[in-house]
């Protein structure tokens, strides 16, 4: 491996001319003297407005009922579990880039990793909305729960559906005290830094005393590392009791033992492909283009194309899977998704989770902006198809002709899905705007190190 | 009127800083406090503790939590017995799943216990918050302090040892 001071200025993960207190300077400057004000103000209020929607949307749930969505027997499944897994995926590339690529010591993850910590926790919010709104009576939400019931009666522990309950729970949890544990350092900073009383004592108690200590240092340290090395395993749950969900039940173009490992790729090539969405225009607002450079982007479009491969293959072996076992439903499963009704859906998604992630094999693609956005855009729609065609084409065609049906989604199935997409964007918007969206303290380590280097 | 809390030199540069720490270690001062805006591998070796409590708090934390889930599990499975085709009632391998979780929510709760604990957290205020040089620990100066209560300490003995540190600065912490 090349040492920093060999490598061309575009391939160095953090821009030379960088030094400690500049580096500090930039990033508690996005919240005490933010640039673009008025696009802030723009892009916030565009979320904020979608969330009313769903406010709107949520509300109107809760006085008629799920009726309201285009749910019906045969397909009971429909928007909810769709976006629920769509959203849960993209939360798995958040926790990758803080716990998976730091036991990897890769060090490029630094300047992203607390954004992306920040997206996982709001796709978790998201996600978690979906299964409680399609509970039918939310009010009894706690019954999945286990607590003293004067009935005597437990949730089924056997079912990957109150797995999914604690994976998904256990999930948020950690995400967010990971996440928190780190802002630490960085709370203590804009504590110091916050011009107004109301900002050093809102920091101040958020940053529970942080002081630097360098005892505590030691033992910070030790509970990062193992909170990574907690975490990692963690993701590959979360996803993998995802993909049980469907495994489980015995419903031809489900009932597969491909799900798990492939449901992980998924979700890892999702949300490396909503990272890119996200920090391609946040790089561009606040002039990070030093902390966030091209190898960086280069880096994401690389583990897209990796992670796309193994979406790929499990395409590939869900078709060769139904081929190869001779059912007749695995057959004709897979044949109705290539040529039934949905069939748009399944070539678009081919087009967009196979085709669009071959471009990164070149160079000169994996450094263009406006590619990658485009094609990251494209990854982000296809993996939500994904999720449309294995939740929807399962279902509408039952075993027996006459159960057949169609799901087509209502306004308020739309609305929904819009709502929730302000709500990840308002809260996006709002973290970057009071929390320091680049992890000071790594940043200054590394800025430290790399200039001992050259 | 109580004694000072420590003399508290501050470092522009963490390799004056580093050497600072070795000639401080050098001396004998065993009661120092250092105060870093990263995490400096080289000054960490100075100040860390022998033992840290944390790793064993969520090997502990995580066992407990784990061990708990299973008996949940198995006592539902018994408390509310279902025979599903004459299978035991105590089906393990759906009750690793659940198991898995808790270990991992129970250790990570644990370990920020643990670590709130060694660390004193949530404590806002401290002594070295008082000095007006301090408000730059955390983002570009590093601190070293000599507490009052050190074997060695002796006030102009000491303030004279650490003005030979190549400090930026020097000044007594009131307590």
């Amino acid at each position: 491996m090349k040492t920093e001071p060999e490598l061309a200025a575009s391939d160095r993960i953090v821009d030379p001319s960088l030094t400690v207190p500049g580096v500090t300077a930039t990033i508690s400057g996005m919240i005490l003297d933010p640039p673009r004000p008025k696009l802030w103000l723009l892009g916030f209020a565009i979320g904020f407005l979608l969330v009313l929607a769903l406010l709107a949307a949520v509300s109107w749930l809760f006085i008629r009922g799920i009726g309201i969505w285009g749910l019906n027997v045969p397909i009971a499944w429909g928007f909810a579990i769709v976006n629920f897994v769509w959203w849960i995926g993209i939360g798995h590339a958040g926790t990758f880039i803080s716990a998976i690529l730091f036991l990897l010591h890769q060090s490029w993850r630094t300047s992203i990793n607390r954004f992306t910590e920040a997206m996982t926790l709001f796709a978790v919010a998201c996600a978690g909305l979906y299964p409680l709104l399609h509970l039918g009576r939310p009010a009894y939400f706690y019954w999945l729960l286990p607590y003293p019931d004067t009935m005597g009666l437990w949730p089924q522990f056997r079912s990957p559906l109150v797995w999914d309950v604690f994976a998904v729970s256990t999930y948020a949890c950690v995400s967010l005290l990971f996440w928190y544990v780190g802002l630490l350092p960085d709370l203590a900073t804009m504590r110091d830094k916050a011009p107004s009383l109301l900002g050093r004592r809102m920091y101040g108690v958020l940053a529970l005393g942080w002081r630097g200590d360098g005892r505590h240092w030691s033992h910070y340290e030790k509970l990062y590392v193992i909170l990574a090395g907690l975490a990692t395993p963690l993701v590959v749950s979360v996803h993998s009791i995802v993909g049980l969900d469907f495994a489980v039940a015995i419903l031809p173009g489900w009932h597969s033992t491909i799900f798990p490992p492939y449901f992980v790729g998924g979700a890892i090539f999702s949300g490396f492909a909503m990272v890119l969405t996200l920090v391609i225009p946040l790089r561009a607002m606040y002039g990070l283009k030093g902390l966030i450079t091209a190898r960086h982007l280069e880096l994401m479009a690389m583990v897209l194309l990796a992670t796309g491969s193994v979406v790929a293959y499990g395409y590939f072996s869900e078709f060769f899977t139904a081929w190869w076992s001779g059912d007749e439903f695995e057959k004709f499963v897979n044949a109705n998704r290539a040529l039934g009704p949905y069939a748009p859906a399944f070539w678009t998604m081919l087009a967009c989770n196979v085709l669009v992630p071959q471009l990164f094999w070149s160079r000169r693609l994996r450094r263009s902006v406006p590619v990658l956005f485009v094609g990251a855009l494209l990854v982000n729609v296809g993996m939500w198809l994904e999720r449309f065609v294995i939740v929807v084409t399962s279902l509408h065609r039952d075993y027996l002709p006459s159960s057949w049906g169609m799901y087509i989604p209502t306004f308020w199935d739309w609305t929904t899905f819009a709502g929730t997409l302000g709500l990840f964007l308002s809260l996006i918007f709002l973290f970057v705007r009071l929390l320091p969206a680049i992890a000071m303290s790594e940043v200054r380590s590394l800025v430290f190190r790399k200039g001992k280097v050259s | 009127m109580k004694p000072a809390h420590g003399l508290l030199a501050g470092f522009a540069s963490p390799e004056k800083f580093i050497a600072a720490l070795k000639r401080v270690k050098a001396a004998g001062y065993t009661r120092c406090e250092t105060y870093l805006p990263f995490a400096l591998p080289e000054a960490l070796e100075f100040s860390a503790d022998a033992h840290s409590p944390v790793p064993k708090a969520m090997a502990i934390g995580g066992l407990l939590s784990g061990l708990g889930a299973y008996f949940m599990q198995y006592y539902a499975a018994h408390d509310y017995p279902l025979n599903v085709g004459g299978r035991p009632l105590n089906s393990w391998p759906s009750f690793v799943p659940i198991t898995f979780e808790l270990t991992v929510l129970g250790s990570a709760l644990s370990g920020l216990l643990a670590f709130f604990w060694i660390a004193r957290f949530p404590r806002l205020d401290h002594p070295v918050f008082d000095d007006p040089r301090f408000i730059r620990a955390s983002s570009d100066r590093f601190f070293l302090c000599i507490r009052s209560d050190d074997p060695l300490f002796a006030d102009p003995q000491t303030r004279r040892f650490m003005a030979d540190l190549a400090a930026e600065s020097i000044a007594e912490v009131p307590s």
